[in-house]
């Protein structure tokens, strides 16, 4: 198991987030979760990546328990993440974006950068590759040295996960990589998802688009205000009597 | 790999047009601008620092005239306070043999062991270090206005300090500090012989640190502050630590702020509470904002040119109200700096009488 979750519980107020939620997921997986707004799903993936502390509960990662870790030192132990509201440095390149990722790979500090050492030249280059590869990776070379907020909506979301897995993560946390997104688009956030896979990274998403989840995930979890209903393969997901209750259910409070 | 090298242009530029100031103040017969060119070059160092921590981190202080002054005064009592009635104790003799006490005769021919400046200085700079640490932790933890109102705080106590404590001289400061020897010929002070020598002084240690902070911009470090900057929880995702680095750079800008604290009391001979005061936090703050922000060029053209009109006295006795003055147009038109395109279309709109949308 790369993530073990147990007995999650994250409250704002009067609104209990997330509510004793426990599951696992197993390495080189893509394990989707799933339920309507606001059932807890970017809460959860929040106090994963240590965005927001557990009032208690345990996050495990591999064997080590990273629970009220802060966020920069559960990314340097290999989990990255995305946002749902795109969160891109403003002002900054491609390039440099992604160079953010690729912090926890260099040592330069304060003193050294101050004094402009000859290593960090090196470390930086290094860095600069390092970025260049990923953003390769993502099809994205080409934008480099564009404004990261001067790029298609489209490809800002991309930018999101080349930032992402410049991290070096071992677990991702990708947090509705396609909201917005045309069908077009969608497919081959579907195609990047599966590359991502192939290289060996787990996958734990947050997804809108049912038939993005049903096509890509190996296993689905289903969170209605902040309780797991369902966790199980995305075929029986789909059989499960609650989870089409609670899915029927909203549509037709939308109708 | 070369890098950098374009950065450092505008810094030999400088140099040259330094060394032409000087030469040019010299055959005009105006060289006693020399005095107040140097003092706003030293408050200039304060102003990059600020530049970097407000510009660069994206965290506000308003008390860090608070920090000059504590290099400022630290170094002031440690080289004044008379320490010859201690000095048969014997940590007093280890510390006279290492050279840590110099021996001089103040105005009225009393016999003065204090301690040597340079120690002082040093030690000043330390105690800053500490209590910009100490203060960081609790006060980075507050963003945006709770931040400002926090580091007003520590800006208002400082200056109620030093205005109550008779041993920092009170409503009248301290007088008579020494000259601060730095290595063989070179020393700060205020005598009339030397004032070309300090005009260098001054100028040396505002480009050298002016190079060091262009030289952390484009590193490792000033991408990740930018990063912070710009969208703090996604640079923490990233594994930038992001409190860390707003504590360092709250340490480092409060650094520069007692380096030049130090050297412009030694320069001055002195220094008074004015020094300390709220309206010279809020000054600094208007200068970083005039000149841009991020931008440690416009800070440092700006920080020149208003300390030294200021010290010309060309405000009168609207000093203050010119820097509040700034603060305002810069708030209402350019809260990111107006050295942007944004700034004077907005200006232009709103000459043309065209309606203003914020947002
Ligand atoms: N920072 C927060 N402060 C207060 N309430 C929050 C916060 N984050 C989430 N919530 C509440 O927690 C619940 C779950 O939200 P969220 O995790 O964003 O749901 P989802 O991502 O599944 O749409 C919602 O009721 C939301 O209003
Ligand atoms: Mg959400």
């Amino acid at each position: 198991m790369i993530l073990q979750v147990e007995d999650l519980n994250r409250s704002f107020g009067g609104v209990q987030a997330v509510k004793d939620v426990s599951f696992t997921v197993r390495e080189g997986m893509i394990k989707a979760v799933i339920g309507p707004n606001g059932a807890g799903k970017t809460t959860l993936f929040n106090l994963i990546s240590g965005t927001l502390r557990p009032d208690s509960g345990k996050v495990m990662l591999e064997d080590r328990e990273i629970t009220g870790l802060p966020p920069h030192r559960i990314a340097g132990m290999g989990i990255a993440r995305t946002f749902q509201h795109i969160r891109l440095f403003p002002g900054m390149t491609v390039l440099e974006n992604v160079m953010i990722g690729c912090h926890i790979h260099g040592k330069a500090g304060f003193l050294a950068g101050m004094l402009n050492l000859p290593w960090t030249w090196k470390e930086e280059r290094r860095l600069m590759e390092r970025a260049c590869e990923v953003l390769g990776f993502l099809s994205l070379d080409d934008y480099m040295y564009n404004d990261a907020l001067s790029l298609p909506y489209g490809q800002q979301r991309i930018l999101e996960i080349a930032r992402a897995l410049a991290v070096g993560p071992r677990l991702l946390l990708l947090d509705e990589p396609a909201a917005g997104l045309n069908m077009r688009e969608t497919v081959q956030m579907a195609e990047i998802i599966r590359k991502i896979k192939e290289q060996g990274i787990t996958v734990l998403l947050v997804e809108h688009d049912m038939s993005l989840v049903m096509n890509i995930s190996d296993e689905v979890l289903v969170l209605s205000y902040g309780e797991k209903i369902a966790d199980d393969l995305p075929l029986r997901v789909q059989k499960d009597p609650e989870v089409i209750r609670v899915y029927l259910g909203e549509e037709d409070a939308q109708d | 790999m070369r890098r950098n090298v374009a950065g450092y242009l505008p810094v030999g530029l400088l140099a040259i047009l330094v060394f032409i100031l000087q030469v040019v103040l010299k055959t005009s017969g105006k060289e006693y601008f020399l005095t107040q060119i140097t003092m706003s070059v030293y408050y200039s160092i304060l102003i990059v620092g600020l530049c970097i921590l407000m510009g660069y981190a994206g965290q506000i202080s308003l008390g860090h005239a608070g920090f000059f002054a504590m290099g400022g005064y630290i170094t002031a009592v440690l080289t004044t306070f008379n320490l010859l009635p201690y000095a048969d104790l014997p940590v007093m003799k280890i510390m006279d043999m290492l050279g840590m006490f110099s021996r001089w005769q103040d105005l009225y021919g009393t016999d003065i062991m204090s301690v040597r400046p340079i120690y002082a200085g040093i030690f000043a700079v330390l105690f800053t270090i500490v209590a910009a640490y100490l203060i960081g932790i609790p006060v980075l933890k507050l963003k945006g206005h709770y931040l400002a109102m926090a580091t007003l705080g520590f800006g208002i106590i400082i200056y109620r300090v030093v205005l109550g404590t008779p041993l920092f001289g009170e409503a009248d400061g301290i007088s008579d500090v020494p000259p601060f020897g730095i290595i063989g010929p070179l020393r700060v002070s205020g005598d009339m012989s030397e004032r070309v020598m300090n005009y260098y002084i001054a100028w040396g240690l505002l480009l050298i640190g002016v190079l060091f902070l262009i030289n952390l911009v484009n590193s490792r470090v000033g991408r990740a502050l930018r990063a912070i900057h710009g969208a703090e929880d996604a640079a923490n995702a990233m594994g930038v630590d992001t409190s860390g680095y707003k504590l360092r750079t709250f340490i480092l800008s409060a650094v520069y702020a007692a380096v030049a604290g130090v050297f412009l009391t030694h320069y001055n001979g002195g220094i008074g509470p004015s020094e300390a005061s709220v309206m010279k936090s809020v000054r600094y703050v208007a200068i970083v904002a005039i000149g841009g922000m991020a931008n440690i060029w416009g800070a440092l053209v700006m920080g020149l040119g208003l300390n030294f009109l200021s010290l010309r006295g060309y405000f009168g006795s609207y000093d203050d109200a010119v820097f509040g003055g700034i603060l305002i147009v810069i708030m209402l038109f350019a809260p990111e700096g107006p050295l942007r395109r944004e700034f004077f279309s907005r200006i232009m709109g709103l000459v043309r009488g065209e309606k203003e949308a914020r947002g």
